[in-house]
């Protein structure tokens, strides 16, 4: 079992709390809008032979939000200047949803920081036909019940949400819906100028969505497709919007294989 | 001591049913909405306000919801601006306007002075930070509604009081060229209130600014707490508040007999009545309440307002049972059991006028309001019933609270300007309530009981 570490830095000017583990070539995770969920399956698996950190967004709880902050892109903007800070780039990188979207933003800005990116289920960029799935007004259990294909077939959902909830977690979904509602309440994740500045880009990417993604409409992904025309998509069968937790070994070896390609 | 009077003015024709089926009334599709009902209603709660006027109500106070039968005052300003010009006498008391959704506080500005002066002079103007629902009608960020608030509250103030041009550059408002040229006729502004359901914040930013508070119908215990944490913040102001810095809002019911006043009362429990004001998802926006909002609201239990209240929080986690068969008899007896509970609670009162002062006394000794606004029913009540129960209580119920009021020293913001009594630093401040009657109603516990169970 990968010993995995909480580390608070100063990066960038402000506090980050960063999850650390397992070793080998750094790896850069962004984690979605409903937060970190703790170290899972495909976590475990990808730090065999990689150094997994993963920044806790600002806002979420752990690390202080930061007010200056008030779009995906100004985000972006500022884990570009923490993974400059930490000599990082180019990085490999994986984000997930609105963890995705801030990616995206990083590689808009800098095509040069990631040297190979995957983005699951990602928001950021007005689907071509439907649209992002409003999470805002639902509650935090249908919410969660939302981004499964099938959670009564989901091992790990039961592991991260089962039982009655606790204060502190509802305080935690409470921190994070509320800093994506204060980044993405409007245009509603996604921004209408990236599709535009992600032109051109020819650094390695690929997009991942689940078959069954409530969330993510499979028009996401081919407004990515049109933005970055060199970029590869794949496809989890059956998955919702969480195929690193529905389907994590299939989710980690399509992402391994990008990655060593 | 100032006695309004108050309505939501719903929309009297909404099919029940479909309400239920709803679970709630916003979001209930405007296809249900009849133009031709819907301004009979518009053209009736105009000639209700003047009729309160007649029957001697010192204020008429009014609100705003959108896209919700529950309220027909989707554009507040508007009816004001009617009853500015129809009513000679009554302060119109906004209770209140939405800023953080409104979203252009010039054009506030504007609008509320040309109430003012068109009513000349008896605007009393309210801020609200909008129910949970305004924020996805609107589309106004909730993360930033506290900010909005601020921000549009302070532009507004200062939109009537400096003079122009002048240019602003703030966090969220952007204005070129500020100088409206209407300015209100009360100087320096017209009086500001402050209505709310329990948010400390809220209060305390009221005790910071001493506008008085209205508290919304809410339970008397937790009002009593937020009456005394405005009185703790007007110390760390300088000063000590009092009954001038209260007021009360309250759903009253009069009839000739207790019974016939209980039926009306019904009325409240329409739809599923308030808390069927809007699902919780939509009531409990992210970011748009405090975590020390969300633990005091938890706190409570039914009947509270819009939708927000313990139960509604605990059946957040509960909502994915939506969509089976209800038996819609089953949800009446139960709403009305509810109904039966909240008036166990004092927070709705309804009886023949005797029942009715009786009542009303133990609240304005508990709460020590200078104002006190009778909330008349909600649902299909008709015309004639909604009208008997304003008459009877200006009648026969509003005399006796007068002279109650007057007997325990209420005085409203008018008589004693908030924030006047100055208290020095280190001085003990005056009790700002009276929980002795809740204690003996058997309402609470007395502090030694909680702590002996």
């Amino acid at each position: 079992m990968t010993t995995v570490k909480e580390e608070n830095m100063e990066a960038a000017g402000a506090q980050l709390v960063v999850v650390k583990g397992g070793s080998g070539k750094p790896l850069l995770i962004f984690h979605d809008e409903l937060g970190y969920t703790g170290w899972m399956t495909w976590n475990e698996e990808l730090a065999l032979d990689r150094a997994l950190l993963i920044p806790l967004q600002p806002g979420f709880g752990k690390t202080p939000r930061l007010n200056w902050v008030r779009n995906y892109r100004d985000l972006g903007g500022y884990y570009s200047q923490v993974v400059r800070e930490l000599k990082l780039d180019p990085v490999d990188a994986i984000g997930f949803s609105a963890g995705a979207f801030i990616a995206a933003e990083m590689l808009a800005a800098d095509p040069r920081i990631f040297s190979h990116l995957v983005l699951v289920g990602p928001m950021g960029i007005k689907p071509e036909d439907g649209e992002i799935f409003d999470v805002f007004p639902l509650s935090i259990r249908s919410h969660l019940l939302a981004t499964m294909a099938n959670p009564e077939e989901t091992p790990e959902f039961g592991k991260i949400y089962g039982g009655e909830m606790t204060t502190e977690q509802f305080e935690a979904f409470e921190d994070a819906r509320t800093e994506t509602s204060r980044l993405g309440w409007e245009p509603y994740m996604h921004d209408p100028s990236l599709p535009h500045l992600l032109r051109g880009i020819k650094t390695p990417t690929l997009l991942v969505r689940g078959t069954k993604d409530r969330i993510v409409p499979q028009g996401c992904i081919d407004a990515y497709r049109k933005a970055l025309a060199g970029a590869q998509a794949a496809s989890i069968d059956g998955a919702g919007h969480r195929p690193e937790i529905e389907r994590p070994l299939e989710f980690v070896k399509i992402v391994n294989q990008f990655l060593a390609a | 001591m100032l006695i309004g009077y108050f309505t939501e003015r719903p929309y009297r024709s909404v099919p029940e049913d479909e309400v239920f089926k709803n679970r709630s009334f916003f979001g209930l599709s405007n296809k249900f909405f009849d133009p031709v009902k819907g301004s009979a209603d518009y053209r009736y709660y105009i000639e209700e306000y003047r009729y309160a006027e007649e029957l001697g109500f010192d204020l008429v106070a009014l609100n705003e919801h959108h896209g919700n039968p529950f309220c027909l005052g989707s554009v507040m300003n508007v009816e004001a601006s009617v009853l500015a010009y129809a009513t000679k006498r009554v302060r119109i008391v906004l209770i209140g306007n939405p800023l953080p959704v409104l979203k252009h506080p010039l054009r506030m500005a504007e609008e509320l002075a040309e109430i003012d002066l068109i009513s000349q002079g008896r605007l009393v103007t309210g801020w609200v930070r909008g129910a949970g629902s305004e924020q996805f009608f609107n589309n106004a960020n909730p993360a930033y509604n506290r900010e909005l608030f601020n921000e549009a509250h302070d532009f507004i103030v200062q939109a009537w009081t400096k003079p122009g041009p002048w240019r602003y550059e703030g966090e969220h408002f952007h204005y070129r060229h500020v100088n409206p040229w209407a300015l209100p006729y009360q100087k320096p502004h017209p009086p500001i209130w402050i209505p709310g359901v329990l948010s400390p914040e809220t209060v305390r930013w009221c005790a910071e600014h001493r506008y008085p508070y209205i508290g919304l119908g809410t339970e008397l215990g937790p009002t009593c707490d937020l009456w005394d944490i405005y009185a703790d913040e007007a110390v760390k102001h300088g000063y000590q508040a009092g009954t001038e810095n209260f007021g009360y809002l309250l759903p009253t019911v009069v009839a000739e007999t207790d019974e016939k006043a209980q039926e009306l009362a019904e009325n409240f429990i329409f739809g599923g009545g308030q808390n069927a004001f809007a699902l919780p998802e939509y009531a409990m926006p992210s970011g748009y309440n405090s975590k020390t909002a969300i633990r005091m609201l938890a706190k409570q239990p039914t009947g509270a307002w819009l939708g927000v209240s313990g139960d509604n929080l605990k059946r957040l986690s509960k909502d994915e049972e939506r969509g089976g068969k209800v038996d819609y008899s089953e949800v009446k007896k139960k709403l009305a059991a509810g109904l039966r509970r909240i008036e166990g609670r004092l927070q709705l009162i309804a009886g023949s006028p005797k029942t009715v002062l009786e009542k009303v006394k133990v609240i304005l000794r508990v709460l020590r309001p200078g104002v006190f606004i009778m909330f008349n029913v909600q649902g299909a009540a008709s015309n004639e019933e909604r009208m008997g129960n304003m008459r009877m209580f200006a009648q026969e119920v509003m005399p006796g609270l007068r002279e109650y009021g007057k007997q325990i020293g209420l005085l409203d913001a008018f008589q004693k300007t908030p924030g006047s009594v100055k208290l020095e630093a280190g001085t003990k401040r005056a009790s700002v309530n009276e929980r002795e009657p809740l204690y003996e109603l058997g309402l609470y516990k007395r502090p030694e009981q909680r702590a002996q169970a």
